[in-house]
């Protein structure tokens, strides 16, 4: 799974064409450890039709706030650069991730 | 559907999978019903430094990891499913779940608690959108930032203080004229430069476009309400919510007596209907913690065990 920053989620996510899911994970946020492995294996499991990258928000504060993620774990679905869906801290469970992507397949 | 559980335990937290543990191990055959992950409130918990044996740098999912491990050695199985409804009269006890309905000859309550929200508009929508639950989640946000903290606890003037060294300023709104915090928190609060208290208020409304940038507060005394908007530099503001924590128990209603949402248990967790039994934090007790919890579970399952065994005879 390819890990953008703040320099490359521009080309990576928002020049993307169809869907890219994006995991925004920050520094010491335990339930975005939790939440990882599973998205890696969504990755896995689904990479093959649809893009999967993550950014660690600690180190780009600004961009995922003009992202409007301003709390963590946040997985957003964006088709063509554009947000289609947003799953967020208790929402953004594997079940919930999981079904999110199968709806965009 | 056709298979009946010895045991089913609602909710895979410390207490659920520390009765799985010890049915798995006594050979109850033993089904946990959990609605997304393991651990409940203590995987958004960053440092254990006080469950007895936890390791230096243990961490909320490192704890809940060892435990969940340690559950499925002994036979415990597990299933992904939200509890919609209970059947707990009778026998065998019907678990209804989004995906499937399980039966057990006995039940083990173990739903936990979560954090209490405000209750005001706005507060949904703009959750992970400026208003939080989880500061060790959210405070990076907040560098340089106004936050507010909502709360006079413990764990309000602790967190508000942890936040004091990302955010420019850090005001705790509560509804009375002084702090339920210890008096040793107290202190400490009162001397932090950046930290302020605004008194006898309550959150009425929270809203933005798009991310927080504006509430509205009432003032308990006169009834009066104010507008807070963001810094227009800044844009944003963060809201912290810590005002304790409320049970898992909406679909027991009705169903058992519950004292302010909890489940009344004896010292053995029987609830009041036989085969029935509750652990860690959705029943009433003093001590909600980790250790507390692990113990219930363990009484809990003990007690499946023997109800079990007078059962068949």
């Amino acid at each position: 799974m390819l890990e953008v920053n703040k320099d490359t989620f521009e080309a990576e996510v928002l020049q993307a064409e169809g869907y890219v899911l994006c995991d925004f994970f920050g520094d010491g946020c335990v339930p975005c450890e939790a939440l990882m492995p599973h998205i890696h294996r969504f990755a896995d499991v689904y990479g093959d039709r649809m893009k999967f990258v993550s950014i660690n928000t600690s180190k780009a504060r600004r961009l995922a706030i003009s992202q409007k993620v301003l709390g963590l774990p946040t997985i957003v679905l964006y088709k063509d650069g554009e947000k289609v869906k947003d799953l967020i801290k208790d929402d953004a469970t594997p079940v919930n991730v999981e079904a999110m992507i199968q709806a965009h397949l | 559907m056709d298979k009946i559980y010895d045991v089913i335990i609602v909710g895979a937290g410390p207490a659920g999978l520390a009765a799985g543990l010890y049915a798995g191990r006594s050979r109850l055959s033993t089904l946990i019903v959990e609605k997304e992950k393991d651990g409940g409130q203590i995987v958004q918990t960053a440092e254990i430094d006080n469950y007895p044996g936890s390791i230096e740098g243990e961490t909320g999912p490192s704890l809940v990891e060892r435990f969940s491990a340690q559950a499925q050695k002994f036979g415990a199985e597990k299933i992904i499913d939200t509890v919609t409804d209970m059947e707990l009269e009778g026998n065998p006890k019907k678990i209804i779940g989004q995906k499937e309905t399980y039966l057990g000859k006995t039940v083990i309550l173990a739903g936990g608690a979560m954090p209490t929200k405000i209750g005001c508009p706005g507060e949904d929508e703009f959750t992970g959108k400026g208003v939080s639950y989880c500061a060790t989640c959210d405070a990076a946000f907040f560098e340089g930032f106004e936050v507010y903290v909502v709360g006079g606890g413990d764990a309000a003037v602790e967190e508000a203080m942890h936040l004091t060294k990302f955010a420019r300023k850090v005001t705790v709104i509560h509804r009375r004229d002084e702090l339920r915090a210890v008096k040793a928190i107290q202190e400490k609060a009162f001397k932090i430069e950046n930290l302020e208290f605004m008194w006898n208020s309550v959150v009425k409304e929270l809203s933005g476009d798009g991310l927080l940038s504006r509430m509205v507060v009432e003032d308990t005394k006169s009834g009066e309400q104010r507008e807070i908007l963001a810094d227009e530099e800044d844009g944003i503001f963060g809201v912290f919510v810590f005002i304790g924590y409320k049970p898992n128990t909406g679909v027991l209603e009705g169903k058992l007596p519950l004292e302010n949402g909890y489940v009344k248990t004896d010292d053995d967790m029987k609830t009041t209907i036989p085969g029935v039994f509750a652990a860690g934090d959705i029943r009433v007790k003093s001590l909600r913690q980790v250790v507390t919890a692990a113990a219930d579970g363990a009484i809990a399952a003990t007690q499946a065990g023997k109800y079990i065994e007078n059962l068949e005879g």
